[in-house]
């Protein structure tokens, strides 16, 4: 039992909820016991004071009821409209969510909390709707009567004779901030009602006799009381621990409750919830899957479903367990999580079948230890005593006809045998084939076998022999012992039989979760990931799967889906809900269920990641909770999976980055070197011109420093001019002003260019009038001439002629400049065209690299190509292509 | 030569490159006066009445274009614009408003004398002869005769007029347009294209090499040249 000092674990719960809170709006209830105690005049009254203290407030819902005091409070407000919703050609007006969220006031005001919307709203319940508004920043002030509390439903229901439909589950109250109590002495609702100021819907005129009795009313105003007290004492209690005060703590109780397919479950869970409410206690509940229940109907299986998932919405922690004994596996989960109190139901069934099968809550009982148990009445009918499931003939005709011929057969044996041995080991060769029985076909033929087996020993092998009477009493206790055995023995193997399909369901899973597992961590791209997770949980589940994501930080979109599914535009706002909230959306959950998907947001703790959809193949099939859980952990592995691939998508990134940044030191070093070099020269000439020395320098030399300082300055001219072409075909900034031009001239305007240079080098051209005048920029493809055959000359020996060829094929004008250098190297031919790529020679050539690099994008701005080759008799061709149009 | 020395007014908003054309000019015999920005230019062809202006393109207060057109307002003094590369489309506008010649930085001083000279030609040279002699060619304007190395060329109307307009003007750039509007008198957008076929007629006739011209120079972006001769 817990000692008195504040518990950590609590104190963390409540910082946390502190810290929840801010940036969250804050709810405020005003509670009531019945219809027309003044809970919307109470509302109104207080929004209109907050309106004067300058707070922002709209009306989201308010019922009116057409009283003419309430009408006139709401006059002075704002309301957002209410949306009409077509629901079986029927307009329902509700609140529009849309509307407030985009609105967005500091408060709303939403009357009866425990409304249920029509379908094809966004929530099934206003409660819903309320929760995200306030998870949105927006405080919200609702009403609510007591009997709409889901763990008072059946005391309710029990105290009016009514069962209330609409219920809201008490985890919402955990995030109310404030209740006011919306008090009226039963006697003055009554006065009311007679003065016909309380508003009653028609069709439940007949049932007002019945609600509206002073004995009810009294009892439902005791129990609202009582709700809000407890919250009070919450609060102290709450600020005692953070404060420290030693108080008497209420001891660290922890409740589990056991659930069975029963009907008395669902009152277990509603009074556990209450219990644990009371003592403040963190409650479990727990299935127990016995190889029994595996046989259970379809109706049954769902029913524990809906338990376990009730047991979820109100606060406690479910979990289901394979076992062999009910009261073994949850004694031992109790004991590991230091339960104090066990919930069970009395026994419902007439004592014999108790002595015959256990009865789990004897069980309990007498193995609970330090435990308390916590007994729990039902006031519906007993259940009537029925045959227990495995009674029930259901198994196959066949097996039943195996056990006739296995009895036969013994009998046929023992009939051989009879000579040679005493009764006693007849027996044995009874018992093998009630052994046999049970271990092939189950229970029903072995009981069958054993009973026939009985009746045939007796018959014939026991003195008086052809009779069925016994003359040893002692052989009774063989007969007795042959059915024990075989009785034992059929459900000792059944038992086998069935826990091992059990272990074999859960393997299954297990595997499938290995498999997925193991298959992405093995994958790091993104799109493997996808197709890995849908194969995957097509064939685990049996469902279409879609895969969801951001694009780019971006809005939500299809990322990876199976062939035959397609995503309509509502469905992938759905997906965008979940993927906004990190909440469970659509089919078979709380948030637009009618949805054809389910969408399960993928979780990592930095976020969500994406989105994953589930739509089952065949339409009625909900997944069991066992498949949930299962589904849950896919989606955290997809969404580690898809984390781990952007992060390394990422890296990948960073690391071209660097390689980037690399490359570019290189480049400017290398671009810094060779605008450098020329400048030596240059103030290496200038200066000894300067340099007083210099007047002793005869003509010739001081002649030849200035021919060096102009060549290379003339050099720094181009490469600047070379640099600055490429830099603005880098930025797109080259415009391209095309015309039709005469390819004569062009050619003869880049020789003019180039004359100085050309001096050693004979050029011929060869180029026919006929040649069509193509549309290009004069300028540009001149610059492009000119550096193809500066290139020429500067790989060619002195004397060696250039050719330059011009003709027209395949829609192209080619020209080409060849020359007789040494020519390119193989590998290098595709490379020339690369921005500062040098061939590498023996003699340093000069020169950044960039002319052909520049060529190479002008002429294909222009449409066309470069290329390079050999010529076979030495030398090399370099060809710029211009399309004819 | 003139006794009187010639007076250019050198206008550039960088110091450096005024310098240097000082020192050069004067060591060709000019005097110089200098203005770096356009207002300042305008105020000194008006009180200075220099023979020649070099202006710069790149002007921090008026650009080039515009120092041109305001000067040809009232005057017909030369005018050289220097530019920058690929400033091809503010060089025929200055061209066009009727500067007289280009240069492009950087250039040799040995460009810059020739179009200065050419410049001052115009309007220096008293007389126009008949007769136009270059390297191998001939051309008679009074019998309307045009000789390649003492051959006889036969020339279209318009290959003929296109001739004797650039010859007239030989050593100085003549812009598309301003051609077209010299040969056509009007000067139409796609008038550069025909001239383009027409220039290209004419150098088959008249070039040894017409990929290699020696007479008709194409200046890229602007228009064509007729290599400098002699009357």
């Amino acid at each position: 039992m817990e000692h008195q000092r504040p518990d950590p674990d609590k104190l963390l719960a409540r910082v946390q909820a502190e810290e929840a809170q801010q940036g969250l709006g804050k709810l405020k209830i005003f509670l009531g016991y019945a219809a027309g105690v003044g809970k919307t005049y109470a509302m109104l009254e207080a929004a209109h004071q907050r309106k004067r203290e300058g707070i922002d407030i709209v009306i989201g819902y308010i019922e009116t009821h057409k009283r003419l005091e309430t009408e006139a409070l709401v006059k002075e407000l704002e309301i957002i409209p209410r949306q009409q919703v077509l629901y079986h050609n029927v307009q329902i007006p509700e609140m529009d969510m849309d509307a407030i969220l985009a609105r967005g006031p500091q408060l709303v005001l939403v009357d009866e909390l425990a409304h249920s919307n029509a379908p094809g709203v966004r929530h099934p319940k206003r409660y819903q709707d309320v929760v995200e508004l306030l998870d949105s920043g927006i405080d919200v002030y609702t009403t609510l009567n007591i009997q709409h509390l889901e763990s008072l439903n059946d005391i309710v229901a029990r105290i009016t004779g009514t069962l209330v439909r609409e219920t809201i589950p008490d985890s919402v109250l955990d995030r109310v901030s404030d209740i006011e109590v919306i008090d009226l002495p039963p006697e003055e609702l009554l006065k009311r009602l007679k003065e016909g100021k309380v508003y009653i819907p028609d069709q439940a005129e007949r049932a007002i006799d019945k609600f509206f009795r002073k004995g009810n009313l009294t009892a439902l105003r005791e129990m609202m009381m009582r709700r809000a007290a407890e919250r009070v004492d919450d609060q102290m209690r709450a600020y005692m621990r953070t404060e420290s005060i030693p108080g008497p703590w209420a001891a660290g109780e922890r409740l589990l409750v056991c659930i069975s397919p029963g009907t008395l479950s669902e009152r277990l869970v509603r009074t556990a919830r209450r219990l644990a409410d009371e003592l403040n206690a963190k409650w479990y509940a727990v299935y127990v899957e016995t190889p029994d229940e595996v046989k259970l109907s379809q109706e049954k299986r769902d029913r524990i479903a809906d338990m376990l998932q009730l047991a979820e919405e109100l606060g406690a922690r479910s979990v289901s367990l394979p076992g062999r004994s009910v009261s073994e596996v949850a004694l031992s989960y109790a004991r590991r999580h230091n339960v104090t109190k066990i919930i069970v139901g009395k026994p419902l069934r007439p004592h014999w079948q108790e002595l015959l099968r256990g009865s789990v809550v004897d069980e309990l009982i007498h193995a609970s230890g330090g435990i308390d148990m916590y007994m729990v009445t039902s006031e519906a009918e007993p259940v009537n005593p029925r045959m227990p499931e495995g009674w029930r003939p259901h198994q196959p005709w066949p097996r039943y006809l195996w056990g006739i011929i296995l009895a036969a057969a013994a009998t046929g044996l023992s009939l051989l045998v009879f000579p040679f041995i005493s009764p006693t080991n007849i027996a044995i060769i009874y018992l093998l084939s009630v052994v046999l029985s049970a271990f092939y076909f189950g229970r029903g033929p072995a009981i069958l076998t054993s009973v026939l087996g009985v009746i045939a020993f007796d018959f014939l092998f026991i003195p008086p022999h052809f009779t069925m009477a016994v003359s040893d009493s002692e052989y009774l206790l063989t007969f007795a012992g042959l059915l024990a055995v075989g009785l034992v023995i059929s459900h000792l193997t059944s038992l086998v039989r069935e826990q091992a399909d059990a272990a074999q369901g859960r393997e299954a899973q297990t595997v499938a979760l290995y498999e997925l597992g193991k298959d992405l961590t093995v994958t790091t791209k993104l799109t493997d990931i996808a197709r890995t997770v849908i194969a995957q949980i097509s064939q685990t589940f049996g469902r279409d799967v879609a895969i969801f994501l951001p694009e780019d930080h971006g809005p939500l979109k299809i990322y990876a889906a199976c062939p035959e599914l397609t995503i309509a535009d509502n469905e992938l706002a759905v997906a965008d809900w979940s993927f906004q909230r990190g909440q469970v959306a659509g089919r078979g959950t709380d948030t637009l269920p009618d949805a054809s998907m389910r969408y399960q947001p993928l979780r990592t703790t930095r976020g969500v990641v994406g989105v994953l959809g589930v739509r089952p193949m065949d339409a009625g099939h909900h997944l069991t909770h066992d498949q949930r859980r299962t589904l849950d952990t896919f989606a955290n592995q997809v969404a580690m999976a898809i984390e781990r691939a952007r992060l390394a998508e990422q890296a990948h990134q960073a690391e071209i980055l660097e390689i980037t940044d690399k490359l570019q030191s290189a480049l400017l070093n290398s671009i810094s070197h060779d605008l450098r070099t020329p400048l030596v020269s240059i103030t290496g000439a200038l200066s000894s011109l300067l340099d007083e020395g210099a007047l002793k320098l005869d003509d010739v030399s001081r002649r030849s420093l200035v021919e060096t300082a102009y060549e290379e300055s003339d050099r720094l001219n181009r490469l600047v001019g070379n640099l600055l072409d490429m830099t603005r075909l880098e930025a797109g900034a080259v415009r391209i002003h095309k015309d039709i031009c005469d390819v004569q001239d062009v050619v003869g305007s880049a020789l003019e260019q180039l004359n100085s240079r050309l001096e050693n080098h004979p050029v011929t051209i060869d180029a026919s009038p006929e040649l069509p005048n193509i549309s290009m920029d004069f300028i540009l493809i001149s610059r492009v001439l000119v550096n193809v055959i500066d290139n020429a000359i500067k790989y060619s020996p002195p004397g060696a002629p250039i050719e330059i060829r011009a003709q027209a094929t395949n829609g192209y004008l080619e020209i080409a400049v060849a020359d007789r250098g040494a020519g390119i190297p193989k590998e290098d031919l595709s490379k020339i065209f690369d921005k500062f790529y040098r061939v590498q020679r023996p003699d340093n050539v000069t020169g950044t690299g960039l002319g052909l690099a520049i060529s190479k994008g002008i002429v294909q701005a222009h449409g066309g190509f470069m290329a390079a080759e050999n010529r076979s008799d030495g030398g090399a061709i370099i060809m710029l292509a211009l399309p004819t149009r | 030569m003139a006794e009187t020395r010639l007076k250019i007014l050198v206008v550039d908003d960088e110091p450096a490159i005024r310098r240097f054309l000082r020192t050069a000019l004067d060591t060709y015999g000019y005097s110089i006066s200098e203005a770096a920005r356009g207002e300042e230019a305008l105020n000194a062809v008006a009180m200075g009445h220099p023979d020649a202006v070099i202006l710069d393109l790149g002007l921090p207060d008026l650009d080039g274009v515009e120092v041109t057109r305001r000067l040809r307002e009232w005057t017909q003094i030369p005018i050289i614009i220097i530019s920058v590369r690929d400033q091809e489309n503010e060089k025929v506008n200055a061209l066009d408003a009727g500067a007289d010649d280009y240069l492009t930085k950087p250039f040799g001083i040995g460009e810059l004398m020739a179009r200065i000279r050419v410049a001052l030609r115009r309007s220096t040279w008293p007389e126009k002869q008949p007769v136009f002699v270059l390297k191998d060619l001939v051309m008679d304007m009074a019998r309307r005769l045009v000789s390649v190395s003492g051959q006889p060329v036969a020339l279209t109307p318009t290959e003929y007029d296109i001739l004797r307009i650039m010859v007239a003007n030989s050593g100085k750039v003549l812009t598309h347009h301003q051609l077209a509007h010299l040969v056509w008198g009007n000067a139409e957008e796609n008038q550069a294209h025909l001239l383009r076929v027409h220039i290209g007629n004419l150098r088959g006739k008249i070039e040894s090499d017409p990929s290699r011209p020696y007479y008709i120079i194409t200046e890229p972006g602007v228009g064509y040249r007729f290599r400098e001769g002699n009357y």
